[in-house]
């Protein structure tokens, strides 16, 4: 096992493309040290890449925010200009795991990770984030929802490294907000989550929307319906019961110790009237 | 498997070692440099026992390589007192009984100490939430609470 710490993404990837075995990109190490405790994963090749330029960083551009991929989520708590326009990407970022956690988890591992229960993805989905994936090839920007691909699995090809994840820059009027189902408190992880991003109109009529649902299916949902739902909407009793009984539909989950099919459906609907109305209620709506 | 050379600040001192490099700041600490205050107790990050504190974030040492300390400071419960002075939360830790076994005390001393350092009059609640990452099986936690309570009220005085 060998263990580096590149100082530029053109290093990082070629060390990477350039390794036989299997290798590990380590930031907060909130997930990959754990596999390696269990035996899960014994990389051949670890690439820290919290020295590169830049990666710790939020960035505030003229376009909006690039969170480096090495930011902890703690950072990104403490980020006013980004709690102000992104409350629902920072409150769902800062569910994870506990206090010592937070000092080293990062939305771009939760998001890598590829768990369908990670509480920052429905957040950045609904929020329309992109991820910067630099590898040998160049450079590009997806979707984030493209990133993973299954439990555990992602579209990312050898030695390519998520540089950061963007998020655009406000319109008026616009609001975001996760919430998840958990039996207990904290420290646990989604039963079944939703995140909410929407826009209003100068009338308070929302004008765009974007759903998405966590834990529900093999990765996290972004349910076209129910953004349909909402748009032209007020949120009104009517819509809210009507997005969550899309929301119930479009899950696909899975029976578990955690919550069973029929509860998961069930509670994806009434987190989606939930967070709908809190996002409403950021977006300035009445 | 070739040893990473490693040049860190540990409680104010420069130290250096070799370790694997799969080798966690935990196992270096307590295996190569004698400090055993911070406790293996899952392994996982899920207790808090092995809590220190990196460049000013609370952390699990479990979940940090020993080779990621490179030119950075750790902070552990080896530096929380001043000689024979203790500090006020291991103070007031003992005044009001709030350990048992002694297991997940460092990593709650710790972890309070960061809390306080960031919010120097937190509520109960804002208490138990910043303890949260740490599990203790014998107190119920209350005791820890009001240590806690009563330490804020000491360091605020001081």
């Amino acid at each position: 096992m060998r263990y580096i710490r590149p100082l530029s993404m053109e290093d990082a990837v070629g060390q990477l493309a350039g390794s036989s075995g299997t290798s590990a990109i380590l930031a907060g190490g909130s997930d990959l040290l754990v596999r390696m405790k269990g035996g899960f994963i014994e990389p051949d090749l670890i690439v820290d890449i919290k020295a590169i330029d830049g990666l710790s960083e939020i960035r505030e551009t003229p376009e909006g925010f690039s969170i480096g991929a090495a930011v902890p989520c703690a950072v990104l708590g403490e980020s006013a200009a980004l709690k102000k326009a992104w409350p629902g990407v920072v409150e769902a970022a800062k569910l994870i795991g506990s206090k010592q956690v937070q000092g080293r988890c990062t939305i771009t591992g939760n998001l890598c990770n590829a768990s369908p229960a990670a509480d920052s993805v429905p957040a950045l989905v609904a929020a329309g984030a992109r991820a910067v994936v630099v590898g040998p090839a160049g450079r590009r920007t997806i979707p984030v929802q493209s990133v993973p691909t299954g439990p555990g699995k992602t579209s990312l090809a050898k030695g390519e490294i998520i540089e950061a994840i963007l998020l655009d820059k406000r319109a008026p009027r616009s609001g975001d907000a996760y919430l998840r189902f958990i039996p207990r408190t904290e420290m646990d992880i989604a039963v079944v989550s939703a995140g909410v991003n929407l826009t209003l109109d100068e009338h308070g009529v929302v004008k765009s929307a974007r759903v998405a649902l966590g834990a529900v299916a093999a990765t996290v949902l972004l349910v076209e319906e129910a953004a349909q739902v909402l748009i032209g909407s007020k949120l009104d009793e009517a819509t809210l019961e009507r997005l969550a009984k899309v929301c119930a539909g479009a899950c696909r989950p899975i029976d578990d110790k955690r919550g069973t099919i029929e509860f998961r459906r069930k509670v994806a609907g009434v987190l989606a009237k939930r967070v709908a109305t809190t996002a409403y209620a950021r977006a300035g709506g009445k | 498997m070739a040893g990473v050379a490693v040049s860190t600040t540990i409680n104010g001192d420069t130290v250096e070692f070799l370790c694997q490099p799969d080798e966690t700041l935990l196992d270096v600490l307590r295996d190569r440099l004698g400090l055993t205050g911070a406790k293996e107790g899952c392994g996982t990050g899920d207790c808090g026992a092995c809590s220190v504190i990196l460049d000013d974030r609370l952390v699990c040492s479990c979940l940090v390589l020993g080779a990621e300390t490179e030119g950075r400071r750790v902070e552990t419960i080896e530096g929380m007192a001043h000689g024979d002075k203790l500090h006020p939360l291991q103070q007031k830790f003992l005044e009001h009984a709030a350990l048992q076994c002694g297991i997940c005390t460092p990593g709650f001393l710790i972890a309070a100490k960061d809390l306080l350092a960031k919010n120097p009059d937190p509520t109960e609640e804002e208490i138990r939430f910043g303890l949260a990452g740490n599990l203790c099986r014998c107190t119920g936690y209350d005791k820890i609470v009001r240590a806690v309570q009563d330490a804020a009220i000491v360091m605020k005085g001081a």
